[in-house]
């Protein structure tokens, strides 16, 4: 099993000017913990959006990398946006589902993924031309260029254990990440 | 407009046509839908627009999501559904809210005046009602003159403040064919 932080900690560093939306629970402190930066966008209503909000800035920015990083929960409460998705085929989107076959941030109850619902599977059968499912902490070296040229839609599934990991909780002001975003990704003026 | 006649089918209507020229006139780039048979002309044009990204969701509730990756990427959204689909929305609404996110949401109605399912009439009686609790300024039309002066001014409050602002389109103008869904 994977070590869900250090696997993220690889897949971040040397992030240059990626674009990263973090789902609502634990994937968001993962993510935190790599230090804060405007281009990071976290997530806390709405759950199941994570995947979707990563499309629609997906097809806005053509020309810029956007890599979603979310948890099993969050994965599941909308599979059939992963099917739309895929049918819109985003060449420049990643989607890092962290998958503890648990709902972590509410007290460990069990997933569908523990039962058997395999993601990455899903993800294939809904049109992801590109699904990765490591196995070794290593081949997050492997995968984070894929991040930044690699051809999208890509899926990268993490079957991670149940490590206690610190809560480090970033900002919350939605209006605020959306201005500094904005601005750090030049687009000041939002239109 | 108004007679003594039954009006005619969507189809014979350009009202989508006008809702389609007020997406234009305000740069609006990205716009997620399920279809609905009232919306069917205003979809096809949308796909049809090179310079319109047409997003088909599988259910209304990724449209939120959607709207607010479009202004992360400076982008004007709009989404397109039918009554039942708000209810569908509630949570995923929240994201805009939060994040000062606009859109204009373009509804449909059902079951609110001869359709041939009753079983659309409680989500459909509760459409205004929901929107409104979930932050939407909402605006109704029951006339085809008034579509495209209330789409302006939906896009206009909309992306002018940053405001999710919705459109009723009600059934009897749409005047849904019998049998349709």
């Amino acid at each position: 099993m994977l070590d869900r932080r250090d696997f993220v900690a690889r897949l971040l560093r040397d992030r240059g000017d990626l674009m990263v939306l973090t789902g609502l629970g634990t994937a968001t402190f993962d993510v935190a913990s790599q230090g804060d930066n405007p281009l990071n966008f976290y997530i806390w209503s709405g759950m199941g959006c994570t995947a979707m909000v990563g499309l629609g800035l997906a097809l806005a920015r053509p020309d810029r990398r956007v890599t979603v990083i979310t948890g099993d929960g969050d994965v599941l409460m909308a599979l059939g946006s992963l099917a739309t998705i895929a049918a819109k085929q985003p060449k420049n989107l990643s989607i890092v589902c962290i998958d503890n076959a648990v709902y972590a941030a509410t007290g460990m109850q069990p997933t569908a993924t523990g039962a058997g619902c395999d993601l990455a599977a899903t993800a294939r059968s809904c049109g992801f031309t590109h699904v990765e499912a490591p196995s070794d902490p290593a081949d997050a070296d492997k995968l984070r260029p894929l991040l930044h040229s690699g051809d999208g839609p890509l899926f990268i599934h993490l079957r991670v254990g149940t490590q206690k990991h610190e809560r480090i909780i970033p900002t919350r002001d939605g209006l605020g990440m959306k201005q500094r975003f904005l601005q750090a990704s030049g687009k000041p003026s939002m239109f | 407009m108004a007679d003594a006649h039954h009006h005619s089918p969507s189809e014979h209507s350009d009202w989508p046509d006008r809702i389609h020229a007020v997406f234009k006139k305000y740069n609006v780039r990205q716009v997620g839908h399920v279809p609905d048979t009232g919306h069917t002309r205003l979809i096809a044009l949308c796909a049809q627009d090179n310079e319109i990204k047409d997003v088909v969701l599988t259910s209304e509730a990724e449209g939120p999501g959607l709207v607010l990756g479009a202004t992360l990427g400076g982008e004007r959204a709009a989404l397109l559904m039918q009554s039942s689909g708000v209810g569908n929305c509630v949570n995923t609404f929240s994201v805009l809210q939060n994040c000062a996110a606009p859109v204009v949401l373009v509804v449909t109605m059902r079951g609110e005046f001869n359709d041939f399912n009753p079983w659309q009439r409680p989500m459909g009686k509760m459409t205004e009602e929901t929107l409104k609790l979930c932050g939407f300024h909402v605006y109704r039309v029951d006339e085809e003159k008034d579509v495209e002066p209330v789409l302006a001014a939906a896009c206009d409050m909309a992306f002018g403040g940053n405001f999710q602002v919705a459109v009723l389109l009600s059934q009897r103008m749409i005047n849904r064919m019998p049998g349709a869904h």
